[in-house]
C-alpha cells in the first residue's frame, strides 16, 4: 500500500504539485493522467525519492520513504520510462540485470531471473539476451525496459508514459502485456498518463491532476459518470464518455436470452467492441460464445445503448 | 581488393618506419641527393631508435597525465557540488592552452632545469584542453533518460559515474586524448631546443648545419608516428562508438 500524505513539492516560488494525498490500494493500478505541465510526473518522480518533497509524507507499506537512503529506495522500487532508457553499452542480458546485480545477486539466481522475464516477454534469452539495444525493435526495446523495472521482483512500479514512444498496435500489445504480467506477480503500479483511453483501460484507480493540484481519484466509471469539474470532463472528452463506458465492460456481462445470426463474439470481448460490430455490419444482435466455444445468448444494439447511458 | 588498400598502406606505413629507425643505413642512398659537401647523410649524434623511443616516452608521459588531470577536472566540475567551478575551470585550461609552448619552455627552464621536465611541462598544458573540452562534451550530453533510468535503477553517484557516464562518453574523450596526442608528437620536438631527448634533436641539427637529410628524416619519421597513431585510435573510437550503438562521426 501506498499512502500519499499532504505532498507538495515548489521549485522556488512554482508550486508543482500541491497538498496532493491519496491511497493505493496494494496489488492494483493506479493512473495518473494530466495534461503536460500538470505535476504528474513529479508527483511520481517523489515516490522513489528522484525528487525530494517540500513537504508532506510518502508511506510504503507504512513505512517512511525516506527511512532508507534514495538509492536503497530506488532500487526496491520498478522504474520504467518513456524511450525505456536503456543503456546502449550493455546487452539486454545485463540491462534486465541491473538491479539484481547492484543487489549483489548470485549469479545462477540473476540469470534464472533474466531468463524468464525475457521468456515471459517473448524475447528468446539465447537470441536476444546478448544482443545490444540499437538491434532491437522500438517495440522489443520497450518490452525490455519494462523487464529491467521488474527484475528485481519490486512490490511497487513506477511507469512514465511507458507506451508513449509506441506506434498505436504496438501500445495495445504493451499493455495487454503489462495487465497480464501485474496479475501474475501482484505488483502495485503507478502509471503516469496524458491519455486517458489508456487510463480508463488499464486503471483500477485513476487519479485526475490539474495544475499539480489532484482533482479527482476515483473508478474509471465513477470519473465517466461524475467527472468532478469541467476539466476532467474536458479531459474524459464528452462526446467519448458513452464509449469509454462501454469499453470497461464486458460482453459476457450483457448477454441476453436468445439467439442471433452470424459469426459470433467472445464474452471476454468489450462491449464497446461488441457495439462497433454491431453498428458496422447493420444487425440488431449477435451471438456470444464463451471461451470454450459454446454460445452464451446474444447481445443487443438496444441493450447496449441502453448500457451506455450515464449511471444513475 | 579496394577495402584491403588502406590497410595495406597503413602496413607498408609501418613497415618503412620500423626499419627506417632501426638501420637507417639502408636509406643513406636516397637521401644522399639532398647533402652537399660530404656532410653525413644519416643523423650521427645518437641513435634514431632511441631518439623515436625517448619521443614517444615523453608523449605519453605528457598526455597520460593530461588525461587523468582533464578528465578529473571535467568530472568534478560536472558534478552538483562542482558545477559552479565550471567557468573557473574552463578559462585556466583555456590559458593553458593559448600560451605557446615556447614560452612554457622558457618560463619552466629556470623553474625546472634543462632536459625532459620542462618539455612535459609544455606538453602536459598544451594536451589538457581538447581532452577537458570533449570530456566535458561527454559528459554533459548523455541522452536524459538513460542517465534517469541510472538513477531510478538505485545506482549510486559513483556507480552511474563509473557504470554509465563514464562508457558512454568514452568514444568523445578518445576523440580530445587522439588530438592532444598528435598536437604533442609535433610539440615535443621544440623540447630540443632545452636539450629535451626527442627527435626534435634531429631537425634542429639539421637546421644547425644546413642538412637537409636530417631535417626530413625527423620529419618524416615525427609525420609518420602521428598518422600511425592517428588512426589507430580512430579505430578503437569507432569500435567503442559502435559499441554504444552511436554512429562515429
Amino acid at each position: 500500500m501506498i499512502e500519499i500524505e499532504g505532498i507538495t513539492k515548489r521549485y522556488d516560488t512554482t508550486t508543482v504539485v500541491d497538498d496532493v494525498s491519496m491511497v493505493i490500494e496494494p496489488r492494483t493500478i493506479a493512473v495518473i493522467v494530466g495534461t503536460s505541465g500538470s505535476g504528474k510526473t513529479t508527483l511520481l518522480r517523489m515516490i522513489n525519492r528522484l525528487v525530494e518533497p517540500t513537504a508532506g509524507i510518502i508511506k510504503l507499506d507504512g513505512a517512511d520513504n525516506r527511512s532508507v537512503p534514495g538509492y536503497e529506495l530506488r532500487r526496491s522500487i520498478g522504474y520504467a520510462i518513456q524511450g525505456h532508457g536503456l543503456f546502449p553499452h550493455r546487452t539486454v542480458a545485463q540491462n534486465i540485470a541491473t538491479v539484481p546485480v547492484l543487489l549483489g545477486w548470485e549469479k545462477n539466481r540473476i540469470r534464472a531471473r533474466v531468463d524468464e522475464l525475457m521468456t515471459l516477454y517473448q524475447l528468446d534469452p539465447q537470441e536476444f539476451g546478448p544482443r545490444y539495444p540499437h538491434e532491437l525493435s522500438g517495440g522489443q526495446q520497450q518490452r525490455v525496459g519494462v523487464a529491467r523495472a521488474l527484475a528485481a521482483e519490486p512490490n511497487v512500479l513506477l511507469m512514465d508514459e511507458p507506451f508513449g514512444a509506441l506506434d498505436p498496435i504496438i501500445r495495445t500489445k504493451a499493455q495487454e502485456d503489462l495487465l497480464a504480467i501485474q496479475k501474475r506477480f501482484g505488483t502495485t503500479i503507478i502509471l503516469v498518463t496524458h491519455d486517458m483511453e489508456e487510463a480508463v483501460h488499464m486503471g483500477d484507480k485513476i487519479a485526475v491532476m490539474d495544475a499539480g493540484k489532484l482533482v479527482q481519484y476515483a473508478k474509471p466509471a465513477e470519473i465517466l459518470a461524475n467527472p468532478a469539474s469541467s476539466f476532467v470532463e474536458t479531459l474524459v472528452g464528452a462526446s467519448e464518455r458513452p464509449f469509454r463506458l462501454l469499453s470497461l465492460g464486458r460482453v459476457r456481462d450483457a448477454v441476453e436470452n436468445g439467439a442471433a445470426e452470424g459469426e459470433a463474439i467472445p464474452g471476454d470481448a468489450s462491449q464497446r467492441d461488441a457495439l462497433a460490430e454491431l453498428l458496422w455490419t447493420g444487425r440488431p444482435a449477435l451471438p456470444v460464445k464463451g471461451a470454450d466455444g459454446k454460445p452464451l445468448g446474444r447481445v443487443t444494439v438496444d441493450g447496449l445503448v441502453k448500457r451506455a447511458a450515464r449511471p444513475a | 581488393m579496394k577495402a584491403w588498400l588502406p590497410l595495406l598502406l597503413r602496413l607498408a606505413l609501418v613497415v618503412l618506419l620500423v626499419a627506417f629507425v632501426t638501420s637507417p643505413g639502408w636509406f643513406e642512398p636516397m637521401l644522399k641527393p639532398l647533402t652537399e659537401n660530404n656532410a653525413p647523410v644519416i643523423y650521427n649524434q645518437g641513435s634514431l631508435l632511441t631518439l623515436t623511443l625517448l619521443h614517444l616516452r615523453t608523449v605519453l608521459i605528457a598526455t597520460v597525465a593530461a588525461t587523468i588531470v582533464a578528465v578529473a577536472l571535467a568530472i568534478l566540475v560536472t558534478r552538483p557540488a562542482g558545477a559552479e567551478f565550471l567557468p573557473l575551470s574552463r578559462s585556466l585550461v583555456n590559458i593553458g592552452q593559448t600560451f605557446p609552448p615556447v614560452a612554457v619552455l622558457a618560463l619552466a627552464v629556470p623553474a625546472v632545469g634543462f632536459g625532459e621536465k620542462p618539455t612535459l611541462i609544455a606538453l602536459f598544458l598544451y594536451g589538457l584542453l581538447p581532452i577537458f573540452e570533449n570530456a566535458l562534451t561527454g559528459l554533459t550530453t548523455l541522452p536524459a533518460n538513460v542517465v534517469e533510468a541510472a538513477r531510478g535503477a538505485g545506482m549510486t553517484g559513483w556507480q552511474r559515474l563509473t557504470k554509465v557516464e563514464l562508457p558512454l562518453s568514452a568514444p568523445i574523450i578518445l576523440g580530445g586524448i587522439r588530438l592532444s596526442v598528435v598536437i604533442s608528437l609535433a610539440t615535443a620536438t621544440i623540447g630540443s631546443t632545452v636539450a629535451a631527448k626527442t627527435l626534435g634533436e634531429v631537425i634542429i641539427a639539421g637546421l644547425l648545419s644546413n642538412n637537409l637529410a636530417f631535417i626530413l628524416q625527423g620529419g618524416l619519421i615525427v609525420a609518420a608516428l602521428a598518422v600511425l597513431i592517428y588512426d589507430g585510435l580512430s579505430a578503437i573510437e569507432r569500435y567503442a562508438a559502435r559499441r554504444m550503438g552511436r554512429e562515429a562521426e
